[in-house]
């Protein structure tokens, strides 16, 4: 049987499911809610390339190289943000990130 | 053929195994780890697929960068992990719920799409010249019809990069900095003082 579009279509729905349950999950850790976020970006990447590569246009490969550069710096960002509020706070549980309410 | 097969199989389990693993690690080690497990077997899932330059830029860049930095961090920041656990057998059921009824949908979009855009229409888009590879023919999309947007990729990751330096830096009190002025300024006849020590006797 031969392996197509479906095929990678089906792993980026799985992949893309299993980050937004593991943002469900751990709801108190930041640092696995970040993971989950960067396990969706890949999987919107394998489904960017699988449709460029069956179509034959790469420009669904420029895109996802632009998704790739973004995931990069909002994992840079997000973890420069964190860095600062556990030496602000002590903690990083999302429960107690409430200081800007209102 | 059939070793493609076995190969797509091969890679998308063990994608989709440590990306379960990611999210139900005890430890955050652990999670990280599988996360450089699941970019590399997609990187791999990448190669099938004929993307050669982005799956050797997810290993590069994910597995090289992003993954070492999540490593840093979780290793940096003293955090008493069992406590952040609570919950999530608390969560387990409606966050299995959500996200059986999730796949099922997104398995149901699929399927029919592909029973409706059959493979003509999919195979319509102009077939990849197979005189240049992946990395040539990307190249020469990316430097001439999306220079643009290249340039503003880069200004994304500079702003990120100045965005997490500033964040992060901070100014101790008590901490002797060097101070290139003072140094430049430094004149000998101000600070060396030259003495003649007569014989036998100290300075």
């Amino acid at each position: 049987m031969a392996i197509g579009l479906e095929h990678y279509l089906t792993v980026a729905a799985l992949l893309f499911t299993i980050g937004i349950v593991g943002i469900f999950l751990n709801r108190r850790n930041v640092i696995i809610i970040l993971m989950s976020v960067e396990l969706m970006l890949l999987a919107v990447n394998i489904n960017l390339v699988a449709f460029s590569t069956h179509t034959g246009n790469l420009v669904g490969q420029v895109f996802a190289l632009f998704v790739l550069t973004v995931a990069a710096a909002e994992a840079a960002i997000g973890l420069a943000i964190l860095v600062v509020y556990f030496r602000n706070r002590g903690t990083i549980a999302v429960r107690d990130i409430n200081m800007m309410k209102g | 053929m059939f070793v493609v097969t076995l190969a797509f199989y091969l890679f998308a389990t063990v994608t989709i195994g440590s990306a379960l693993m990611v999210i139900s690690a005890r430890n955050p080690v652990h999670s990280v780890l599988f996360l450089i497990l699941a970019f590399f077997s997609a990187a791999a899932l990448f190669v099938l697929m004929g993307a050669e330059f982005l799956a050797m830029i997810l290993v590069v860049v994910y597995v090289g960068a992003v993954a070492v930095l999540f490593l840093f961090v979780v290793m940096m920041l003293d955090i008493d992990f069992r406590e952040l656990k609570q919950g999530f057998l608390q969560y387990l059921p409606l966050g299995v719920l959500i996200g059986v009824v999730l796949a099922v949908e997104l398995i149901f979009v699929i399927g029919s799409v592909a029973l409706i855009a059959d493979q003509e229409a999919l195979a319509e888009g102009q077939a990849l010249p197979l005189t240049q590879g992946n990395i040539e023919a990307l190249g020469r999309v990316l430097y001439t019809q999306y220079l643009f947007l290249f340039q503003a990729a880069g200004l994304v990751l500079l702003v990120a990069m100045i965005g997490a330096i500033v964040l992060t830096l901070r100014h101790r009190v008590g901490v002797r900095r060097q101070k290139v002025s003072d140094q430049v300024s430094r004149r000998p006849e101000d600070v060396v003082i030259k003495v003649r020590p007569g014989v036998g006797e100290g300075v």
